[in-house]
């Protein structure tokens, strides 16, 4: 065990950098198929810039919803909550036509995948009326709705816009949900496209503790700091293993440790860890160095120079490692 | 020598105000020039002697140093019209906004502190008081006030001259100054507003001459001359109560020379340029980026004692080893520090004329004296302790080796020197993985250690045998390679016996001179040759590459070698293959018996294995990939059973009876289909190449093994090439409907969608070459954007971890003593020791 203890003094962070950064440039830039959502999901190299750079919205960002252990293993009540859950706005089975002279909206709902939805005309016309405000006479037959509206032209096309708008059913910002079979615990759960946990919270039958999604930002809104570090850690280590790539966790944990450390989801980069340096010196030789020297002089900033880029420029011995050591003369 | 050390404890940065300006001046400069014709400076010129000098043989007029030791000194410019520095003018025009057009206090009520009911973030209060209408302190009305880029502040419709600025500012109290964040010490705001403008020293921008024996001037001066003279022209003019529209003018002239001055690429202001056209690189573009003075000059810099050259192979070295040209080892020199106790091999090293000689020696005056014919008896003489003695580059010497791009830490090593013929560094191939080094022309460079805390930190952490284990995953990064482990394969597979001659030989090239006991035929087995590199007590079992994973597992009878069984440092069964010989094997080594047993694995077993492989005799040509008639008919037939089976796809489609996989369109369902179908197909030729081939086929042998290339290779050149793809896709792109002309229009077929048939022994058709081009153009550009896009994020990466240390209580903080990590890892433990062995 003692054998096994890291140095103190070691240099940890750069080591880790090292070991997420040197494998780079072996990674592929594909994107890979994710089971049950259509879309490609980005993994390799893209997918780590979007976690080091903790975008607030990944390019695929994915929401996993399980259900309470009643129904974790019940593939049928997983597709019901999964159609529910699936978001449908009005122009995904409608299409809406503007007809100006009339001054009315023209919906023609496509009948067939509208059932396949579980939506009736009816439901239509109801949230239509629900969800705007002043609205003229609704007429309807079979698969028409005529909508009709008492404005100007350029205000026509906003309420146009508005009615496509109209959610038919499901949570806002979750597309295409579709149920996927753990193998290893024989457990199905809900993956969907987006996120919106707020909304997903509401959804009866499902398990809030295990409620996930690939957006560490969304995590961090909802569970706290110490659940997106464990996102943050557990995707950053999904991408390396994609990839076959091997990195020991303690890396990943510390990076995922460093980003939020101060207490929030900070980036790696100029706007997050390194702009918030203490040093000016060190922040100058990153990225936009005169921005740095001129608010350090307006504040009269002190560097103290602890850092290790502020004692390479002043060519002093970095204290890590051996350079951390000092005697005392007794 | 003497040495004074002193240590930089912190560096403050604040503003200049016009006082300390004038009060470091060693010179108020006037004349708009440099030299005059007999090529002297100009007295009050801008190269003013007073400033510094930068040809030889003159002497500051300050100081009195010469171009060595003068450090310059500064003159200054007195503007005769405040006028706004660039950068700060935001800054200036957010104070305004913030303070009394007329009283100058902020616009806060007095006694208004930050109580707890209304606690404002600084950014609330800024906002609160950019919008107060009314002074609560004159009840004076204030007008909006809108920062205009560059350097132009509007109040209401009127634009405010630098003039009234300053007195606004000057007017504002300390204690508001605090309140508002700024330091009243450091940075008073008029100090913004420039009325004096120091003149860089000479030296920071020393002309250059050129060929025609023209002088010609830095960037900086050039602009400096510009503002000097309309600096001149505007003082006539006031002198001369010109009228104010031309004042005006001149001085907005002023203001655009000194905004280009400090920045020659801020937003809305046309570059100034030289008579060329080229844009002057003023003071900002000095600092600024990868060539600036920050990134270029402060945190890298050139050093001496360093070599570089190409590097090449060199299997007959120790892997802690460096082999050095001769000419470079005469060159580069080791520092010897003289004491009582080397004083006597000092001066017989002195006394040296060839190879390993002394070049210099330093005296306690600090004084370097270069050793020649003529002065080393003198110098012997007067030879002390306390000197330092330079000696040319020996063998053993440790040196630091390194070659770019230097991703992590074992991009630089510490290597030993051999000092060999030739003209490049001699490397050994066990170490290429971790530099990524290959010799098709790559060079190196090479840090000769100057003071022996260097050496000594550098032997003990540096040295390559400590690098074996990489931190990144804790699995050996430097182990035998390629041409090893085949050897190492042949020598022990089932089977191979040899006679005493011969096993002498694949001893005494590891360097081994013991025999081991030879069984009853008096023949000794390759595995027991092997085992003559293992400790005594080394016992270790694991299941090879080679191991077939079938259900009843007979270990020790395993007829592929697939089963190792190590006792006691006896290699009983099993073969080596890359799995166990450089990775189980070898980090074990390392774990229980420390780096250098490891090294000496390396070192001693790949000596063997290169000459067990040339015992052998192992090669690939052409035979390798030639397949029968027969053979041949059956992967066509595969292959052709796949294009039909794709054709039966596409009528599926077409006829609209093929199932929708779930969130997929038909098209896409039917495109992963036949990607599917075709990838399935070349892969199960695999199965079939293996049993053709045999176990004897180099080509498998290797891939088996895992020493060179993989069974996709093979197909690759046997069978055929399998589907060629552009963005994971097969290829669509090119005319409407087709990709190439070669097809019919809508065809979505195998052929004429980039699946190409032929192998590289057959050649291919030319479509079929153009679809190859297409998927391999592909990678070659995703592997560019990658290089690029990870570089960066490396950097990024770097700069925002490289302060983290492992503090004395094992826990992660940063250089300001922030918490991380509570304990690193949450185990304290290392990752390159932490593997479970």
């Amino acid at each position: 065990m003692v054998k096994k203890l890291i140095d103190s003094g070691e240099a940890v962070g750069i080591v880790a950098a090292q070991s997420l950064g040197e494998p780079g440039t072996q990674m592929t830039m594909r994107t890979f198929h994710y089971a049950g959502v259509a879309e490609q999901v980005p993994t390799g190299l893209p997918r780590l810039i979007e976690l080091v750079d903790a975008r607030r919205e990944p390019a695929q960002p994915l929401t996993d919803i399980y259900l309470i252990p009643r129904y974790v293993k019940d593939k049928k009540k997983n597709e019901e909550v999964a159609i529910a859950l699936e978001h449908v706005s009005l122009s995904d089975v409608c299409t809406v036509t503007e007809n100006f002279v009339r001054k009315e909206l023209r919906i023609k709902v496509d009948l067939k995948f509208a059932q396949s939805k579980g939506i009736t005309v009816k439901n239509i016309i109801s949230m239509l009326r629900l969800q705007l405000d002043k609205i003229g006479k609704i007429k309807s037959k079979r698969d028409q709705i005529l909508l009709h509206v008492d404005t100007t032209y350029a205000k026509l096309r906003k309420i146009t816009l508005k009615v496509k708008a109209v959610s038919l059913k499901g949570v806002k910002g979750l597309n295409r949900a579709t149920v996927v079979h753990s193998e290893k615990t024989g457990e199905y759960f809900i993956r969907a496209g987006g996120f919106n946990m707020h909304d997903v919270k509401k959804v009866d039958d499902l398990d809030y503790g295990r409620l996930y999604s690939n957006n560490v930002r969304e995590i961090e809104k909802h569970f706290g700091i110490e659940a997106a570090r464990n996102a943050m850690l557990k995707e950053i280590k999904q991408v390396m293993d994609l990839q076959g790539l091997l990195v020991d966790v303690r890396h990943l944990m510390l990076i995922s440790d460093a980003m939020c450390a101060r207490g929030s989801v900070e980036p790696v980069g100029r706007h997050g860890l390194s702009g918030r340096k203490s040093s000016v010196l060190a922040r100058a030789a990153f990225e936009e160095t005169v921005k740095h020297l001129v608010n350090a002089s307006i504040e009269g900033q002190e560097d103290p120079l602890n850092g290790v880029t502020e004692n390479i420029i002043i060519g002093q011995t970095v204290k890590l490692g051996t350079g951390k050591v000092r005697l005392v003369m007794r | 020598m003497e040495f004074t050390e002193k240590k930089v404890d912190a560096i403050k940065f604040t503003l200049f105000s016009p006082e300390a300006v004038r009060k470091m001046s060693v010179i108020k400069v006037t004349v708009p020039d440099t030299y005059n014709e007999d090529g002297y400076p100009i007295d009050g010129g801008l190269m003013d002697q007073r400033m510094g000098v930068i040809d030889p043989g003159l002497r500051c007029k300050t100081c009195g140093g010469t171009v060595h030791t003068c450090p310059g000194h500064f003159g200054h410019i007195d503007l005769v019209r405040p006028v706004l520095h660039s950068e700060f003018s935001r800054v200036i025009a957010v104070v305004l906004k913030i303070t009394c057009a007329s009283c100058s206090r902020t616009l806060v009520k007095k006694g208004a502190t930050n109580t707890l009911d209304e606690l404002l973030s600084e950014e609330q209060l800024l906002a609160q008081m950019k919008k107060t209408k009314k002074c609560p302190h004159c009840q004076a009305k204030q007008e909006d006030i809108r920062y205009e880029k560059p350097t132009t502040i509007m109040e209401g419709k009127r634009s405010l001259l630098p003039i009234e600025i300053r007195e606004r500012l000057t007017k504002i109290p300390d204690d508001d100054l605090k309140m508002i964040g700024m330091d009243p010490e450091s940075a008073r705001p008029e100090w913004m507003v420039l009325t004096a403008l120091p003149i860089p020293p000479v030296q920071m921008r020393p002309s250059i001459i050129l060929d025609t024996g023209d002088r010609s001037e830095d960037d900086i001066t050039h602009k400096l001359v510009d503002i000097i003279r309309i600096n001149q022209r505007l003082d006539a003019n006031l002198n001369a109560g010109a009228p104010q529209l031309i004042i005006e003018d001149l001085w907005e002239l002023l203001q655009y020379h000194i905004t280009t001055y400090f920045n020659n690429e801020s937003a809305n202001v046309p570059p100034a340029r030289h008579r060329s056209g080229r844009p002057l690189k003023t003071l900002t573009q000095r600092l600024k980026g990868k060539e600036g003075r920050f990134r270029y000059n402060l945190s890298g810099k050139r050093v001496n004692f360093s070599s570089r050259t190409v590097v090449s192979p060199d299997p007959n070295m120790s892997i802690n080893e460096v082999g050095i040209p001769l000419t470079i080892a005469e060159e580069l020199t080791v520092p010897i520090y003289v004491t009582p106790w080397n004083i006597e091999e000092c001066k017989a090293l002195m006394r040296k004329t060839e190879y390993p000689k002394v070049v210099y020696v330093t005296g306690k005056d600090g004084r370097r004296r270069k050793l020649m014919d003529k002065t080393v008896e003198e110098l012997i003489t007067v030879l002390d302790v306390g000197w330092i003695v330079e000696r040319q580059l020996q063998d053993g010497d440790p040196v630091i080796f390194n070659r770019q791009p230097s991703l992590h830490r074992a991009s630089m090593m510490c290597h030993r020197t051999k000092v060999l013929p030739g003209r490049t560094f001699r490397l050994h191939v066990a170490v290429c993985p971790p530099y990524n080094a290959d010799f098709d022309g790559d060079e190196m460079n090479l840090h000769v250690l100057q003071t022996y805390e260097a050496r000594a930190e550098a032997e003990e952490l540096m040295l390559v045998e400590r690098q074996i284990l990489s931190p990144r995953h804790g699995a050996a990064i430097i182990q035998p390679n390629e041409d090893h482990v085949s050897g190492a394969y042949l020598l022990t597979r089932k089977g191979e016996k040899f006679t005493k001659d011969e096993a002498s030989r694949f001893l005494g090239a590891a360097g081994i001179y013991e025999m081991p006991e030879p069984d009853k035929s008096g023949m000794y087995t390759g595995k027991k040759i092997f085992s003559m590199l293992l400790p005594k007590d080394f016992s270790i079992e694991y299941k090879t590459r080679l191991c077939r994973e079938v259900s009843d597992c007979t270990k020790e009878k395993c007829p592929y070698d697939g089963y190792v069984i190590i006792k006691n440092g006896v290699l009983e069964h099993g073969a080596m293959e890359k799995k166990g010989y450089s990775g189980t094997i070898l980090e074990k080594l390392f774990n229980d018996y420390g780096p250098e047993t490891a090294r000496a694995f390396i070192d001693q077993s790949t000596k063997m294995a290169v000459y067990s492989v040339t015992h052998f005799g192992f090669s690939v040509g052409i035979e390798n990939y030639h397949l029968d008639k027969k053979t041949a008919d059956v992967i066509d037939g595969l292959r052709d059973k796949a294009v039909k089976e794709v054709e039966g796809l596409i009528v599926k489609y077409k006829g609209k009876t093929l199932s929708r996989s779930p969130g997929k369109t038909l098209k896409e369902t039917l495109e992963e289909q036949i990607m599917m179908v075709l990838s399935h197909s070349r892969d199960s030729t695999g199965t079939i190449l293996k049993d053709y081939f045999g176990q004897d086929n180099t080509s498998i042998v290797m891939a088996n093994i895992g020493s060179r290339g993989s069974i996709l290779n093979v197909i690759q050149m046997s069978a055929f090439l399998g589907q060629q793809a552009v963005r994971s896709k097969r290829i669509r792109r090119g005319y409407k409907g087709r990709v190439l002309p070669h097809f019919k229009s809508m065809d979505v077929g195998a052929y004429a969608k980039g699946f190409v048939g032929s192998s590289f022994m057959k050649g291919l058709t030319p479509s079929e070459y153009f679809f190859h081009a297409a998927g391999g153009r592909e990678s070659l550009v995703n592997t560019a954007i990658r290089t690029a896009r990870s570089g960066y994020m490396q950097r990024r990466l770097i700069n925002a971890l490289q302060d983290l240390y492992v503090d004395y209580d094992r826990s992660v903080r940063d250089s300001d003593g922030n918490l991380v990590q509570i304990r690193y890892g949450g185990d304290m433990k290392d990752p390159m020791r932490a593997k479970k062995v």
